[in-house]
């Protein structure tokens, strides 16, 4: 029996982008968690590979080396507190991996991972009120990147 | 009076986020105090070995200017009362305190006391700014001035190597109910990055955050001078940082909310050797 349910979307207020940092309030796109997976992409556009790893690195977007160890050594001092990524494709499939960056939280209740694709989290900077960590093409990007982790 | 007990009891839990069956009131009540850590430790165990010798001795350690300065203050007339600390405590480490027989040293290690005035905790900071509208009936140092960090830093100095101590888990201790707020806000997810203190200081302690070794975020070593603020910097400060790195609104220097959250890590940290002013990265 499959478990069905409809996350609604949340709209932002306007775009304030006095940091410029990447998430915008934009409107923010529906997407259906399916036994504990998000089957369908986010945007319907494919994710690009070489955008994904620049997100991936990137501290004030993905910043993924605070707490994972990537097959990246050109970057210096990569966090433990996570499980290395290295392989990551081998051991989870698309599905899997949008669940885990839009909202790791319905798949590992206590995570210390973020989730890079939801709001209303509790006393959040001014700033970022309303705002997404990543946008849903970058979430999309970093899927593809991390499908080349074999 | 067993239902109040328990009906406290399951506020613990609750405010710590955790779910809760049927329990005894008993064993409700232990668990909720048991100690979180199975051995606890300062962050000056994760330290760099250069901010640990720059500790280690006084005539390196960057916070002591502040501290002299501080030293000149404590000696210095002033206010309507025309009074120094030392009119009422004596020199900062006399044991006897002085004319009103209450010494510096054992201030930092029993910190935050209760304040009957407001009823709930204060810490040294804010007993310093009392001292001075109360005693001196002067105009207090600004929180986080270089002014107040130097006093408190000399304040604290009195109980180097002292223990932590703190009943405030007690039921019956007047700041219990401000450590089950301490506790409340120590596991309660926040920022745009959704992480509790304990994300990073419970679950992680001694491990790599990028380059940065967590340590238990313990406040034994505070106030600290950190390299990166090059300043001294008090509890509040870090408070406030921690909490902007996770994208979270910081709260008030000297506000109920840390000032519960400093009465709860406390007892966190209780049995820690004061170390303030310490040395941080
Ligand atoms: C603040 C810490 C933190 C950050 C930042 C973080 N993660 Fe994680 N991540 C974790 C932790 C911890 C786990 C695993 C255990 C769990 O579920 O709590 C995890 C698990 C994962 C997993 C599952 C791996 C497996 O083998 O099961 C993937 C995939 C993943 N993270 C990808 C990412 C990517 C991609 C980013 C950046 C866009 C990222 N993480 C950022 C902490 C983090
Ligand atoms: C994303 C991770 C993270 C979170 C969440 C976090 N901190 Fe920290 N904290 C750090 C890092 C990194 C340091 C510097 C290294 C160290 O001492 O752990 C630090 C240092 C500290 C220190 C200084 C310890 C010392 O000995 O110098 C205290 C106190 C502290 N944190 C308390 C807290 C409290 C209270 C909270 C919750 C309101 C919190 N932290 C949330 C990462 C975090």
């Amino acid at each position: 029996m499959k478990h069905k349910k409809i996350i609604s979307a949340v709209v932002g207020a306007a775009v304030a982008g006095t940091i410029g940092f990447g998430a915008h309030a934009n409107e923010m796109v529906k997407y259906e968690v399916v036994d504990g997976t998000i089957p369908q992409s986010l945007t319907g556009v494919a994710g690009d590979v070489a955008n994904g790893k620049k997100v991936a690195i990137n501290r004030k977007k993905g910043n993924c080396l605070a707490c994972h160890t990537m097959p990246i050594p050109e970057e210096q001092f990569h966090g433990l507190t996570g499980p290395s990524l290295e392989g990551v494709a081998e051991r989870m499939n698309e599905a899997e991996l949008r669940m885990r960056l839009v909202d790791p939280k319905v798949v590992a209740y206590d995570t210390m991972m973020p989730s890079f694709y939801r709001t209303g989290q509790h006393r959040v900077l001014k700033d970022f009120e309303g705002k997404t960590i990543l946008e849903a093409q970058e979430i999309e990007d970093v899927i593809a990147y991390l499908r080349t982790l074999k | 009076m067993h239902k109040v007990k328990s009906v406290t009891a399951m506020a613990v839990l609750l405010g710590a986020g955790l779910a809760l069956g049927a329990c005894t009131t008993e064993s409700t009540t232990k668990d909720v105090m048991k100690h979180p850590y199975k051995e606890v430790w300062s962050g000056y165990s994760t330290a760099t070995p250069e901010t640990r010798a720059m500790q280690d001795d006084d005539f390196a350690n960057p916070y002591m200017p502040y501290v002299d300065a501080a030293a000149e203050l404590w000696d210095t007339p002033a206010g309507e009362a025309k009074k120094s600390c030392a009119d009422c405590h004596g020199a900062p480490d006399d044991a006897k305190g002085g004319s009103m027989g209450i010494p510096m040293k054992g201030v930092g290690a029993k910190y935050p006391a209760y304040d009957p005035e407001s009823h709930g905790p204060i810490n040294v900071e804010l007993r310093i700014q009392k001292c001075q509208t109360d005693h001196q009936k002067a105009k207090p140092f600004k929180y986080e001035s270089d002014e107040l960090l130097g006093m408190t830093g000399l304040v604290v100095m009195q109980s180097r190597g002292m223990k932590r101590e703190t009943k405030a888990a007690e039921q019956s201790d007047p700041l219990y109910p401000a450590w089950l707020q301490g506790k409340a806000f120590y596991y309660q997810r926040r920022g745009q990055l959704d992480l509790a203190c304990k994300h990073c200081h419970e679950d992680n302690a001694a491990i790599l955050v990028r380059a940065e070794l967590l340590s238990q975020g313990q406040s034994n070593g505070f106030p600290t001078y950190r390299l990166k603020w090059q300043k001294p910097g008090s509890l509040h400060r870090r408070f406030r940082g921690c909490n902007n790195n996770i994208r979270s609104e910081p709260y008030a220097y000297g506000s109920d909310e840390y000032l519960a959250l400093e009465t709860y890590l406390a007892w966190r940290g209780r049995g820690l050797p004061i170390e303030g002013p310490s040395v941080r990265k």
